[in-house]
């Protein structure tokens, strides 16, 4: 009797342990409890105190992982079908690999999504459209493009630090390339004229009329003449000394900011958001923002999709689509400078007229809006992402002395090709 | 009569099952969380299987196990694999003896010290890459300050493979010495002291003391700590993972310089989605491990007094 009992014992011990690790959200005093996991800024935090305070019966929680995790993250919590919010924000450098899937999703058409369809720009409806017709999610900001730059170093380099004779210095990124190397003549020590090449050099591909990818999802950047054209001229950039040699979103490139180790950086609208966390308010009023040099481009912009493992699925998204409403937008353009994914927000005097005080009263609701209504929207492949990443290695590579141009241009086409 | 009998047989079976009984929970929790998932691991890499669609995999057999064969990017991985295998596990096991034999003394305080060297272990590997990456910072790290204090020069420690081995391996052996110090150290303490006043009236050194008797009363647990040290350091993940940090951290660098095999299982698993690949990586570094391991045991085995 007593081997028996023990057995069972450990068998139920045994259960428990394997049990308490897929325990769930019980709702305390009848609220329904949501979560919604972000990655950098998404200026949310005055909105969903706003959502809780006008319903009662909801209580929600946030979570912000850095960009990359957050994606990793959630593609583990698919693929196990437990552990994801019940909103989860998806970059457009990710959508694609999601909306592969779209069975890991509510598919939020059949929700209402298709009433509100109007709100949106026609491409980043699109965007998270899966190829039968299901939305995995509803567009928060695009990215839209500007270069941000500090008006103190480039005064300290003899050039001129107004808005529209320094947009007069680089009509084209060629021109912006030569600006560099004048201000590099005389450049602060320490400082140099951008932040890093794959940055710069994402700007120019999200401009280019075909990206990575051509419409049925084949990689074509190896034969891509406008982006090797691209690639060539910030290698030479970098060659030139004009490259703090710092990868985007890192922790060094932080300090970057902080230490005001680079003159100017490609600026989407969310970046905006990013440098005033970063450089600090220390640094306001020395930064300014002007108009990119070649045509309209995107970088970036997210989604908020609810996935099909969540509890409730319709009250997540009831909130998901609030905070991608106009007006909820609007406010997170006021807040953090997330430029509206709504067309209808470009004409908004509320929004044209709007100037960012922390940099130099710039006013970056005509400058934003005016690039978004030029804006050429580009197709994205599948992985999108990976290949982003993938370029940026290679030009990091020659970044880092350990290869030339075009044999680093060469490996990055061959890895992305397998 | 037939109640006693019962009651012996009660008593037999007793003594015959209840140590089955009393082993039980290991081997159910071994099941759960170890066997299982290895063949489920195993399962897997037969698999041609996107982790976000288990439904729509297909059997490939042993294909997974013939592109890793003839892929250059695994091939690079498992050589930073076993340079920093090399670069972490012998200094490791070097510093902790020299760190035992100086806490085998009578200091004051020497509690203190005892309990110091755990500390670097129970702190989160997480804060401790972090922390080391700025150390090892190109521009404002400390690091490069000092090297440049002495006319060295800045060194981009990311970018290089011997650089950026070199500066994961001190992480991971600040991380373990302490560690293995203190099991050096409770067994240098059971070393009868009879050996080493015999040995001074032989007119035996300090250091041919060492040598001559603690290292080789010491075999087990330098057999033990090796095999500890090389399971641990043949996956490594969150340091080359936290080394270079952001959008491409899962490639181990520009030029996958110090991409682990444990990494690159990471890279194909979860930016790549391909599971069946992944799940092969896994597979083969952990015979690899096995056969590192055992290599480690023929090697320290040899230590023997003369």
């Amino acid at each position: 009797m007593r081997p028996k009992a023990l057995v069972l014992g450990c068998a139920a011990l045994a259960t428990a342990v394997v049990l308490s690790g897929c325990g769930s959200d019980t709702a305390s005093g009848g609220k329904t409890k949501l979560t919604i996991g972000l990655f950098g800024n998404f200026g949310y935090a005055e909105l969903l105190k706003e959502y809780a305070a006008a319903h009662p019966d909801v209580e929600i929680s946030d979570r912000t992982a850095s960009y990359s995790d957050h994606h990793k993250n959630l593609a583990a919590h698919l693929a196990t079908s437990s552990g994801a919010a019940d909103i989860e924000a998806v970059d457009t450098g990710y959508i694609n690999q999601f909306k592969a899937t779209p069975d890991k999703f509510v598919d939020l058409n059949t929700k209402g999504g298709d009433q509100l369809k109007d709100r949106w720009l026609p491409w980043k409806w699109e965007g998270s459209l899966s190829k039968d017709g299901k939305q995995i999610g509803y567009g928060t900001d695009v990215g839209g493009l500007a270069i941000c730059y500090r008006r103190d170093l480039l005064q300290a380099a003899g050039l001129p630090a107004d808005r529209e004779q320094v947009a007069a210095l680089w009509p084209t990124w060629q021109d912006f390339m030569a600006a560099g190397k004048k201000f590099q003549e005389k450049a602060p020590e320490g400082v140099k004229w951008f932040d890093g090449g794959p940055t710069v050099l994402n700007a120019i591909v999200g401009q280019a009329s075909v990206g990575y990818y051509d419409k049925s999802d084949k990689i074509v950047v190896g034969e891509n003449k406008e982006i090797k054209a691209g690639w060539d001229l910030v290698v030479d950039g970098v060659q030139s000394g004009l490259s703090s040699k710092l990868l985007y979103s890192t922790p060094v490139w932080n300090t970057g900011f902080k230490q005001g180790q680079f003159a100017t950086v490609t600026c989407p609208a969310w970046q905006m958001a990013k440098i005033k966390d970063q450089a600090g308010p220390e640094a306001a009023g020395k930064w300014d923002v002007t108009s990119v040099p070649g045509g309209g481009g995107n970088w970036g912009g997210s989604y908020l999709t609810v996935p099909k493992s969540g509890k409730n699925v319709d009250k997540a998204v009831e909130l998901a689509a609030w905070l991608t409403a106009p007006e909820q937008q609007a406010k997170v353009f006021k807040s953090a400078g997330l430029l509206p994914s709504i067309p209808k927000l470009y004409e908004d005097p509320s929004i044209v007229d709007y100037k960012n005080p922390y940099f130099n009263d710039a006013p970056i609701g005509k400058l934003f809006t005016d690039a978004a209504k030029k804006l050429n929207p580009q197709y994205q492949g599948p992985k999108a992402g990976d290949i982003q990443t993938a370029i940026g290695n290679a030009m990091q590579r020659v970044e880092q002395g350990k290869q030339n141009g075009e044999d680093s241009w060469r490996q990055f086409v061959g890895d992305v090709q397998k | 009569m037939i109640l006693m009998d019962k009651t012996a047989r009660r008593h037999r079976w007793d003594t015959k099952f209840a140590p089955y009984g009393y082993v039980a929970p290991y081997f159910l929790i071994f099941g759960v969380f170890g066997l299982f998932p290895l063949l489920y691991t195993i399962w897997v890499s037969l698999q041609d299987r996107n982790l976000l669609e288990s439904d729509a995999a297909t059997f490939v057999w042993f294909a997974n196990y013939a592109k890793l064969m003839a892929d250059p990017y695994f091939w690079n991985a498992m050589g930073n694999t076993l340079s920093l295998w090399l670069l972490t596990t012998v200094p490791q096991i070097l510093f902790a003896l020299f760190i035992a034999q100086l806490l085998n003394r009578k200091v004051r305080t020497r509690t203190l010290f005892r309990m110091g060297v755990i500390l670097p272990n129970i702190t989160s590997v997480a804060a401790v890459t972090i922390i080391f990456a700025q150390l090892f910072g190109r521009d404002f790290g400390l690091v490069n300050w000092v090297l440049d204090l002495f006319g060295a020069g800045q060194i981009d420690w990311q970018a290089g493979t011997a650089s950026s081995h070199i500066a994961i391996a001190v992480m991971v052996v600040w991380r373990w010495t302490g560690y293995h110090a203190l099991i050096f150290l409770a067994s240098m303490q059971a070393i009868p002291s009879t050996l080493y006043e015999a040995a001074t009236l032989d007119g035996a050194s300090g250091r041919q003391q060492f040598w001559r008797i603690t290292v080789p009363l010491l075999r087990p647990q330098i057999i033990f700590t090796t095999i500890i040290a090389t399971t641990g350091n043949m996956r490594l993940l969150a340091e080359p993972l936290l080394f270079n940090p952001g959008a491409a951290a899962a490639t181990g660098g520009s030029d996958r310089q110090f991409q682990t095999a444990a990494l690159y299982l990471y890279e194909q698993g979860f930016t790549k989605y391909d599971f069946g690949y992944s799940s092969s990586i896994a597979v083969v570094l952990a015979i690899t491990t096995v056969v590192v391991a055992g290599l480690g045991y023929l090697v320290t085995k040899r230590i023997r007094t003369e």
